[in-house]
């Protein structure tokens, strides 16, 4: 399914089809510029020893923007660990992300405020916490019309092979849960090729569970909102579950940690920047006069802009004090653990440097 | 005798088994042309092919069960899994397949498998990556769990699980992997449930298994050069089967202990060391057995708090000097 190809060039589709205004898809072109250059921040303050970590999702503009976008302020998004564009479409800042990269909380923006759930790293667990919620969407009737709520939920092409997500898929077909199962396929688990989770293309599991399953070229914003909006619509009006592919390309690294020259060549990323998520929107609005140069001098503005002010919060976050350790283990405060925690900050304040030490036993 | 790593030595180790036994095959995400996360099969998929070296799905539970069903047709499955912490995906295979089909078959099937994987807090890798769930396994009769500390143990006990026709939990360390030792490599596999001896003392016993152990070797050096204590270290390598006598041997004769543990003191591995003490050298303890352990909390992610949630030498020389304080009033 595609909406825009390659070369900028608008191609229709009998079911899927979409009306754009100029100023939306502005709006959607500035969104994944913003989106890819704090990702690209994120590589470079890892590289300058400011973080421990950073997933980046270059490459993987499109699918998250087009699937981020057609929620609606009801439905819940449940992610993995690499959609810091669908972060960006629900409000949560990029500097909230940061603490999981810098490695100083595991990430603290609220999730019913944002609906958009914490990160999860354990691959695939998420996939059954998305459809318990959509469940508990459905019994508590608000999944009927176009006012209805839904979910999605991110997962990876590797993550298929869990046990957790065909659970997830089984369960949210046999109680019609109106749950979006939002696969990124971007051809990659670390260092396995999608041939090492399947033998069929990934969308057509869907079959055996019994909902419908639908490819979408993940590199099209275009396309992949109009997937979502439509997957989204039947799940609000009771006729989920679906499942979307996203055929896409992870274009970085899995990690900071890891180099992919080791295991994939470079005539493949050579032949996907080909399919840029961003370069054909900017043909297009170039093409149409939906946009002049203003617009795109003002765009990269914003963003360069955007990943300043990224990179003077990271480096000046302070870690934690030594007390939230025990800050957050129970809903409420337990006597026993409470003492645990006193005890245990006596004993750092016996050393020089508190940021050393650890627990004794006797308890 | 030549000087290794930890990893070189698991590498060598499985290399050589490789070449040793047909039957033996290695099993995991990533260990072909990735080489493992850790890197402990580095070469082996280009040495030996992809029918002994295989890459598998993301799916723990999908081939840890895998290995069980080769192993009850003889094969001898080495699987690898990337962190304990993703075991837990694999935990009904691991406890209610792997451990029973022996036993609940009248001892017809065997399952000569193990599964290696590496533990261990201090790498900043969040409270689901960091954890140090061992005891699950150690707890399980029909499992046998073994815990190298160096790399002459690291291939004497990889020897000895590859070659148990029990399923063999193999667990690793993170800080451990570049841990550098001497390695005989015409020694023989080690016994499967004896603890070691690894410096001998008379004023107390420290007492730990995988990196703990370690870290007890190091703090008995530094209490002898600082305060001329002669501490006795004992090294547990089997946690299941667990070696009572050497600990209870050693308590005897030196009449105090400290236990050192990376996971959780309730319920912990100390726990079972504490009353292991308990029950056998009563009349000679001359103070409380201590222990030291992690924070009870998920680990933390920050790298301070990570640190201090975590035992260390530091807390371990603390409960050491306190403990014979205790000695030296009661005498
Ligand atoms: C249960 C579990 N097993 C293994 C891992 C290690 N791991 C982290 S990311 C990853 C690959 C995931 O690939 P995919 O689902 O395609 O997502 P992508 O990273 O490509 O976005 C693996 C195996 C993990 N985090 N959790
Ligand atoms: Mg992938």
């Amino acid at each position: 399914m595609q909406l825009l190809t390659p070369e900028g060039e608008r191609v229709h589709h009998p079911d899927f089809d979409i009306d754009i205004t100029a100023e939306q898809l502005r709006g959607l072109y500035r969104d994944m510029v913003l989106v890819r250059r704090f990702d690209r921040e994120g590589n470079a303050l890892q590289r300058q020893g400011q973080l421990g970590i950073w997933v980046p999702l270059l490459g993987q503009e499109a699918a998250q923007i087009g699937a981020g976008r057609a929620l609606t302020d009801r439905d819940m998004a449940f992610p993995s660990y690499r959609e810091h564009g669908v972060a960006w479409c629900r409000g949560v800042k990029p500097t909230d992300l940061l603490g999981i990269f810098r490695g100083t909380d595991h990430g603290t923006w609220d999730p019913y405020e944002h609906r958009f759930q914490l990160y999860v790293i354990v691959i695939g667990n998420q996939v059954l916490n998305a459809t318990g919620y959509a469940m508990g969407q459905r019994f508590e009737g608000k999944v009927g019309d176009q006012d209805g709520e839904a979910t999605m939920v991110f997962f990876g092409d590797g993550a298929t092979s869990q046990g957790d997500v065909h659970e997830g898929c089984v369960w949210a077909a046999v109680y019609d849960a109106p749950v979006v199962f939002f696969c990124q396929n971007n051809q990659w688990a670390i260092s396995e090729p999608t041939e090492r989770q399947s033998r069929l293309p990934l969308y057509q599991r869907a079959r055996g569970y019994g909902f419908p399953g639908i490819r979408v070229d993940g590199n099209d914003v275009l396309a992949t909102l109009a997937v979502s909006r439509w997957a989204l619509d039947q799940c609000r009006t009771g006729n989920g579950p679906v499942l979307i592919e996203a055929f896409t390309y992870r274009m970085d690294a899995h990690t900071t940690s890891d180099d992919p020259t080791r295991y994939r060549l470079a005539d493949e990323l050579e032949a996907w920047k080909l399919k840029d998520p961003i370069e054909r929107v900017r043909v297009h609005l170039v093409k149409q006069q939906w946009a002049d140069q203003a617009f795109f001098d003002e765009v990269q503005a914003e963003s360069d802009e955007l990943a300043a002010g990224f990179r003077e919060f990271c480096v000046n976050m302070p870690d934690p004090p030594p007390g939230r350790i025990f800050s957050e283990v129970y809903a409420d405060e337990h006597p026993v653990l409470a003492a645990q925690r006193d005890e245990f900050l006596d004993y750092l304040h016996g050393f020089a440097d508190a940021s050393t030490g650890a627990q004794g036993g006797e308890h | 005798m030549p000087v290794i790593t930890y990893r070189q030595a698991l590498r060598d180790t499985l290399r050589a088994e490789l070449a040793r036994d047909p039957s033996v095959f290695l099993m995991g995400e990533e260990i072909g042309v990735f080489e493992g996360s850790y890197k402990i099969t580095a070469g082996l998929l280009d040495e030996f092919g992809e029918r002994r070296v295989r890459d598998t799905p993301i799916a723990e539970e999908g081939f840890v069960g895998a290995a069980v069903g080769a192993a009850m047709l003889g094969l001898r499955p080495v699987v690898e899994i990337m962190t304990i912490n993703f075991s837990l995906l694999a935990l009904d295979q691991i406890v209610n397949h792997a451990a029973k089909i022996h036993g609940m078959f009248g001892g017809q099937c065997r399952v000569p498998m193990v599964i290696r994987t590496p533990g261990g807090g201090g790498q900043q890798l969040a409270a689901t990556h960091s954890q140090n769930v061992e005891l699950y396994y150690a707890f399980v009769p029909g499992l046998k769990v073994v815990a190298p500390s160096t790399p002459a143990d690291a291939r004497a006990l990889l020897l000895a699980a590859i070659r148990d026709d029990d399923p063999v939990l193999f667990l690793e360390n993170l800080a451990l992997y570049n841990v550098k030792g001497e390695v005989d490599e015409s020694a023989g596999p080690a016994e499967i449930g004896r603890a070691a001896v690894v410096r001998p003392g008379t004023d107390i016993t420290l007492i730990g298994y995988s990196r703990m152990a370690a870290v007890a070797v190091e703090v008995a050096e530094r209490l002898a050069a600082e305060d001329g204590v002669d501490a006795e270290v004992i090294d547990l390598r089997s946690l299941r089967p667990l070696d009572r006598r050497t600990i209870v041997e050693s308590v005897r004769r030196t009449n105090c202990a400290v236990i050192a543990e990376d996971d959780w003191l309730t319920y912990g591995i100390g726990a079972e060391i504490a009353a292991t003490l308990q029950e056998g050298a009563f009349d000679w303890l001359d103070a409380p057995v201590r222990r030291v352990a992690a924070a009870e909390v998920p680990l933390p992610y920050a790298k301070p708090l990570e640190l201090a949630a975590l035992p260390s030498a530091e807390s371990l020389a603390t409960a050491v000097r306190q403990t014979l304080d205790a000695v030296a009033r009661r005498r």
